[in-house]
């Protein structure tokens, strides 16, 4: 899977965070989640989605080698991970997520349940494999 | 343990500065749902006779439900709930975006509001951490300029709720705003938040919603999104959210023209839902988890000045658009963005404004009381009356109180061209020839509202004059379509998509792990139905039959043009039509629930 995102067609609804945090954390809790649709109103009106791209930025500056690459996908192991928080501020795109509950930051593990539930379309697999919502 | 919600009530007092939690009841969850059940409940328990509105001792209360913030098809709704400052009894109001998602996030189903802050004030709501602190600055600047601010000093992940201009000066139809276009619009629940000098609340949340089976929520929640997904409405309904019927409402001659004078607006292709999807939409922009963004976010330029603005919904372009006679789209949306930064209920503030220009056209405002020449049809006169209210300015002073208010104190026939029941006035739906419409109307629990039965559908179906059946099938959406605002979430799937209720009591136990049926869900409505009615005999003195009576206009002046022109419903219809409605609520002639019924549904505590 390669997410992408079509930011044009995104409602900010956050059902991708929602289906993010159910999924991979089995929690009801977009704070959850390793993704972030973000509005910018009143002006000019539009939306960004921030979402992990796989760059192995986080990885190449973990001083333990806890974040591995597993067939493209960047899977941090937390049982090696020692919170540090480096890959937190590398990470270029503001997804490398910290919440109080855990020791250990969070990012996306590429499920796909994201683009599964888009309900706009916004956020597509582009290697084809996984089909969104809208594509139904 | 009951699942599905957060588990505790906020509480607080302005007045002292003191900010308290309880635990959540569970009879209270049980009995009373969420959203709307927790405000009507609330309302009765804690607001003694004799309150007024505009008092430290109205509370206002706001509450999301049991599924707010689960993941299933648009479960973003807030209802905000307080003595109505439009009609003294009852009051409610519900709004999107996603305020009441983070509210359950931060730990709390409900925020009780109580007296009143010596200076304006702003609530933070942080997680646990709850602060009251100054309103500084953002006190007098409009709602948008408000959240921009807030945002900017809190952090861009608050969800905000805010008052403007309007609530501050009391104005009975100010709302409550929140994410730059969403409202807690009816009722004047803005106001009452005004009133307690309390200029906006912030809220932001890191906590999970305890669910039932959060893996099987997963499942489920996932099999709703498919079966929207599967919905024809989904791809056609959506792209015009709300908008999209216009055309119909106008067809079927039913659109408010002139004040209600009319029924047909002819120039409707003008502002309609492909007027506003061709020429000024930027993007949707929807509530918490909803497949279908009705909101459609967007700009424009009128007389040199751009605009952004979510919307006109529907609501906004009949009230603004039609009523007020505006030709154009971007003449509505502009209309309505500075309605939005006001703080005005777009629908009761183009009601105002059509009332003060019917009655300037009559001569019982004169153009100096007004300070200058308004019309239909110009968007000048209508954003100079709507500042005008907002800001209480020469006229706006008496136009602030609403149309029953202001035309009571004109008198001079003014109340000819007053369109409200109860003090509130009538939304987008002209119900002359529409008996089950008319009727909603008249019974709706906070006044005139199309939100608690929108019948006009069943009215076209079985015959728009018939008064047969019409008061059952009004019934039973009074309880089907608020039990969406107790549940916590929204009605447009099922109302907009035919996206079926059924998803909702499958889902319903896999959440709560209470396993009540629609049936029985239904009739926690039917309780709460009847609760907010007693609220209303309460607090409004001689409160009964009188007050459901229908505006003048629309049982004595036939439509003059359009597909209904000449016909109307007489005041011997709506009579019939509360006759059959009282016999089958089991409520007295006067319109008050006899004791039998107030006992058969677990309302024994009530005493009216």
């Amino acid at each position: 899977m390669e997410l992408q995102v079509r930011a044009e067609l995104c409602s900010g609804c956050r059902v991708c965070q929602l289906v993010c945090a159910l999924r991979n954390m089995n929690e009801c809790n977009p704070k959850k989640s390793t993704l972030k649709p973000i509005g910018h109103f009143p002006e000019p009106g539009r939306y960004e989605v921030k979402v992990c791209n796989q760059c192995g930025a986080c990885a190449e500056v973990c001083p333990v080698g806890a974040i591995h690459n597993e067939d493209g996908v960047y899977i941090i192991h937390e049982d090696e991970c020692i919170g540090c928080m480096q890959c937190v501020d590398a990470c270029p795109y503001g997804v490398m997520f910290t919440h109080p509950d855990r020791q250990a930051p969070f990012k996306c593990v590429a499920c796909g349940e994201c683009v599964r539930y888009c309900p706009t379309g916004a956020l597509v697999d582009a290697t084809g494999q996984v089909k969104g919502g809208s594509a139904r | 343990m009951i699942y599905g919600y957060a588990g505790k009530v906020l509480r607080v007092d302005l007045t002292s500065g003191r900010v308290s939690t309880e635990p959540l009841d569970e009879s209270m969850a049980r009995e009373w749902l969420g959203g709307r059940g927790f405000v009507a409940k609330k309302l009765w328990d804690e607001v003694t006779a004799g309150t007024e509105p505009f008092s430290p001792e109205n509370k206002l209360i706001m509450a999301a439900g049991p599924l707010t913030g689960t993941l299933l098809p648009s479960s973003g709704k807030l209802h905000s709930g307080c003595l109505s400052p439009a009609s003294g009894g009852y009051g409610d109001s519900n709004m999107g975006g996603h305020f009441a998602a983070e509210l359950k996030y931060a730990g709390y189903d409900m925020i009780i509001i109580e007296g009143r802050a010596g200076l304006p004030s702003i609530l933070v709501i942080d997680d646990d951490k709850v602060e009251i602190r100054g309103a500084g600055d953002i006190w007098g600047k409009g709602c948008i300029a408000s959240e921009v601010e807030l945002k900017r000093k809190l952090g861009d992940d608050f969800q905000i709720a805010v008052v403007g201009p309007a609530a501050e000066r009391l104005v009975r139809f100010a709302c409550i705003s929140h994410d730059f276009g969403r409202q807690s619009g009816r009722a004047g629940v803005g106001a009452v938040m005004g009133y307690k000098n309390l200029k906006a609340i912030a809220v932001r949340g890191s906590k999970a919603i305890p669910l039932k089976d959060p893996a099987l929520a997963l499942k489920k929640g996932e099999e709703l999104f498919e079966a929207v997904f599967a919905k024809p409405g989904y791809k056609e309904w959506t792209p015009y959210g709300t908008a999209g019927v216009t055309d119909w409402v106008n067809e079927v001659g039913a659109f408010p023209t002139r004040n209600f004078k009319s029924g047909y607006f002819n120039g409707y292709k003008g502002i309609d839902g492909q007027a506003l999807r061709d020429r000024i939409r930027i993007t949707d922009k929807g509530c918490f988890c909803c497949p279908i963004p009705c909101g459609k976010y967007s700009t424009g330029v009128v007389g040199g000045k751009r605009f952004f603005v979510e919307g006109p919904e529907y609501e906004t372009i009949a009230m603004i658009g039609g009523d007020l006679m505006l030709p154009t789209i971007e003449e509505v949306a502009y209309a309505n963005s500075v309605c939005d930064d006001l703080g005005l209920d777009s629908i009761s503030a183009g009601s105002v404004a059509a009332f003060a220009i019917e009655c300037y056209e009559n001569g019982i405002i004169s153009k100096e009381d007004i300070g200058r020449h308004v019309q239909f049809g110009d968007v000048d006169s209508a954003v100079y009356l709507f500042e005008q209210m907002a800001y209480r300015r020469g006229i706006g002073d008496l136009l602030a109180e609403g149309v029953k208010r202001a035309a009571d104190r004109l008198g001079r026939g003014a109340e000819r061209f007053a369109i409200h029941v109860k003090g509130l006035e009538v939304t987008g739906y002209e119900p002359r020839n529409a008996a089950a419409m008319l009727l909603s109307y008249m019974t709706a629990d906070i006044g005139a509202h199309h939100n608690r039965s929108w019948a006009i559908t069943y009215d076209i179906a079985k015959g728009r004059l018939s008064t047969e059946g019409k008061a059952e099938w009004v019934i039973q959406l009074q309880h089907t379509r608020p039990l969406f605002d107790t549940l916590g979430i929204c009605r447009l799937p099922w109302v907009e998509i035919g996206f079926e209720t059924k998803w909702y009591e499958e889902i319903f136990p896999v959440i709560t792990g209470l396993d009540y049926s629609w049936e029985q869900l239904l009739n926690i409505s039917e309780r709460i139905w009847n609760l907010t009615r007693c609220i209303s005999i309460r607090h409004i003195p001689g409160f009964g039959r009188k007050d459901d009576m229908p505006p003048v206009r629309f049982v004595e002046e036939p439509i003059p043009d359009g597909p209904t022109a000449g016909g109307h419903l007489t005041m011997e219809d709506a009579q019939k039509l509360l006759d059959d409605y009282y016999r089958l609520r089991g409520w007295d002639s006067n319109g008050h629930p006899t004791r039998e019924k107030l006992q058969q549904l677990g309302l024994d505590f009530v005493k009216i």
